[in-house]
């Protein structure tokens, strides 16, 4: 095996197929990147996952006097009442976690706090705030659970799960990554495709060569072995390309654009990026790999 | 050194065999022309034994090996043994002779030391010295195929096929390659040539095989190209 001879003919052949390259690499950069954004919305939503279900509480609001549900039928809710959920909720421990009682004050308090800019806090009376249980479950998913023990209740006017507003946002992002991927998948396709094409057209302006090798006894693996090599690093240097496109990703939508303007939330961290870099790497080298091999398996016979 | 067996070739797109029921033998060391009209099945004598093709029927054995028998990978093996010039001349037009030469030898990995060694060796043989660095354009016909032949016998095969090596060549110097194709045959290297040259097989008195819509119809081993039948 000669190593320069291999190396100036994958040369000679990225040189003289060099408008057929450009589309390779370029069509492998954008389907890799695609490919790369839509695993990266899928560590995003991941991350948003564990930041937001750590957070979630199922609130049980109480009856005040206004309530017009059946339960708050006797009016805001009594004393009795009240310490009769909270035992209540004592006794499902281990899944019920922490208890927070917030009272009217309190919920007014923080009402203040969240609108302080707005008008509509000289227009809220303490009054109007209801009195609730804020409780943590050990486990987000068993909401069931606590809603049927509590939910119609006298006393108790609603319980409400944050856990499925967020479900919804987060299908909405599933949604948007479903979307990314099957994009991606049919771009790696265009891109198989162009790259058999781009082979077929590279073994066949090479058949003299080619011709010339067999001729003299080269094996199948010398012959194909420029072929493979060029399909390789073509889609290698897409790869490379869209991998600088997901750090940009990264660095700039994510990091100076998404991130100040969404502050309350977490993003994906460098280490998911650095995760979903090689599998492009790999992905994009693999199938222009393949592509190359099984079409020269056929135009390249010996 | 090869071998025919009751050989027969169907091309699937003829109904005619291309070969019928061939059977002969070239032992090591000899000359052999292959004669007949055009159709007669020369190219797929030639194409079988470079297993190009393989036989509907029958087997062919060269250098002791049966070619229906033997597997893909080992044909390269085999074609290493065996040298092959063509009417074309098949040089590399953007590279030098040297280069061309050296090519055949790079594609089977041979390291470079061997290659500044042989090649300068191989020239000489074919009478090209100082011409390494032209061009397959910068030189006449001739020229050309004794580039083919060099290429063709740097790594001493046992074997060389020549496919109407002189097809495209003038008397003149046709009669210079055919020397030098004999002086390789006297290196010890087995020839089989097919032509449509009489002259020069009139001339050259070495054993014709001749062959007539897939038949050998002639065997001589000082034959003439005519039709003494």
């Amino acid at each position: 095996m000669r190593a320069t001879f291999v190396a100036s003919e994958v040369g000679t052949g990225l040189r003289r197929n060099l408008t057929m390259t450009i589309a390779v690499i370029i069509t492998v950069a954008v389907s890799l990147a695609l490919f790369g954004a839509s695993l990266l919305v899928r560590a995003q939503v991941s991350t948003m996952k564990d930041f937001w279900y750590d957070k979630v509480e199922v609130s049980i609001f109480l009856c005040s006097k206004g309530s017009d549900t059946p339960s708050c039928a006797g009016g805001a809710v009594t004393a009795a009442q009240r310490d009769q959920i909270k035992t209540d909720l004592e006794s499902l421990r281990p899944l019920v976690q922490e208890i927070f009682y917030e009272s009217k004050a309190d919920a007014y308090a923080r009402f203040k706090e969240q609108f302080k800019n707005s008008p509509i806090v000289s227009n809220v009376s303490e009054d109007a705030l209801p009195e609730s249980f804020r409780v943590k479950l050990s486990d987000p998913t068993k909401y069931d659970v606590v809603a049927s023990a509590f939910a119609g209740r006298p006393g108790i006017e609603q319980v409400n799960d944050q856990r499925q507003i967020l479900d919804k946002f987060f299908r909405l992002l599933g949604g948007l990554q479903l979307i990314a991927l099957l994009i991606a998948l049919v771009m790696l396709v265009v891109t198989v495709l162009l790259i058999v094409n781009t082979m077929r057209v590279a073994a066949f302006s090479r058949r003299r060569e080619t011709s010339i090798m067999r001729l003299v006894g080269a094996s199948n693996f010398y012959i194909q072995l420029p072929f493979l090599l060029e399909a390789a690093l073509a889609a290698g240097l897409g790869a490379v390309l869209a991998i600088v496109g997901l750090v940009a990703m990264k660095s700039i939508l994510i990091d100076q654009v998404l991130a100040p303007s969404f502050q309350f939330t977490a993003f994906v961290g460098w280490d998911a990026v650095l995760a979903i870099a090689p599998i492009m790497l790999v992905t994009g080298v693999l199938l222009a790999g393949l592509a190359a091999f099984f079409t020269l398996r056929k135009y390249l016979r010996v | 050194m090869i071998l025919f067996d009751h050989v027969t070739k169907v091309y699937a797109s003829q109904q005619r065999p291309a070969l019928d029921d061939v059977s002969l033998e070239v032992e090591k060391g000899e000359f052999v022309f292959l004669v007949g009209p055009s159709g007669s099945g020369k190219s797929t004598f030639l194409r079988l034994v470079l297993r190009e093709e393989r036989p509907t029927k029958g087997s062919v054995w060269v250098l002791g090996k049966d070619l229906s028998r033997l597997s893909n990978w080992k044909i390269p093996a085999l074609r290493r043994q065996v040298g092959t010039v063509f009417q074309d001349f098949r040089l590399l037009p953007n590279k030098t002779v040297f280069e061309n030469i050296a090519f055949a030898l790079e594609v089977i990995g041979k390291p470079s030391g061997h290659i500044k060694k042989v090649v300068p060796e191989v020239l000489e043989v074919v009478g090209l010295e100082g011409k390494e660095g032209r061009r397959p354009d910068e030189l006449s016909g001739g020229e050309q195929q004794r580039v083919a032949i060099a290429r063709a016998f740097v790594n001493r095969p046992m074997l060389l096929i020549a496919d109407e090596p002189t097809g495209n060549l003038d008397p003149g110097t046709s009669i210079g390659i055919m020397k030098l194709l004999d002086r390789i045959n006297k290196l010890g290297t087995t020839v089989v040539m097919s032509t449509h040259d009489s002259q020069i097989v009139d001339q050259m008195r070495r054993r014709v095989i001749e062959l007539d819509s897939g038949h050998v119809v002639r065997d001589q081993s000082r034959g003439v190209y005519g039709y003494a039948r």
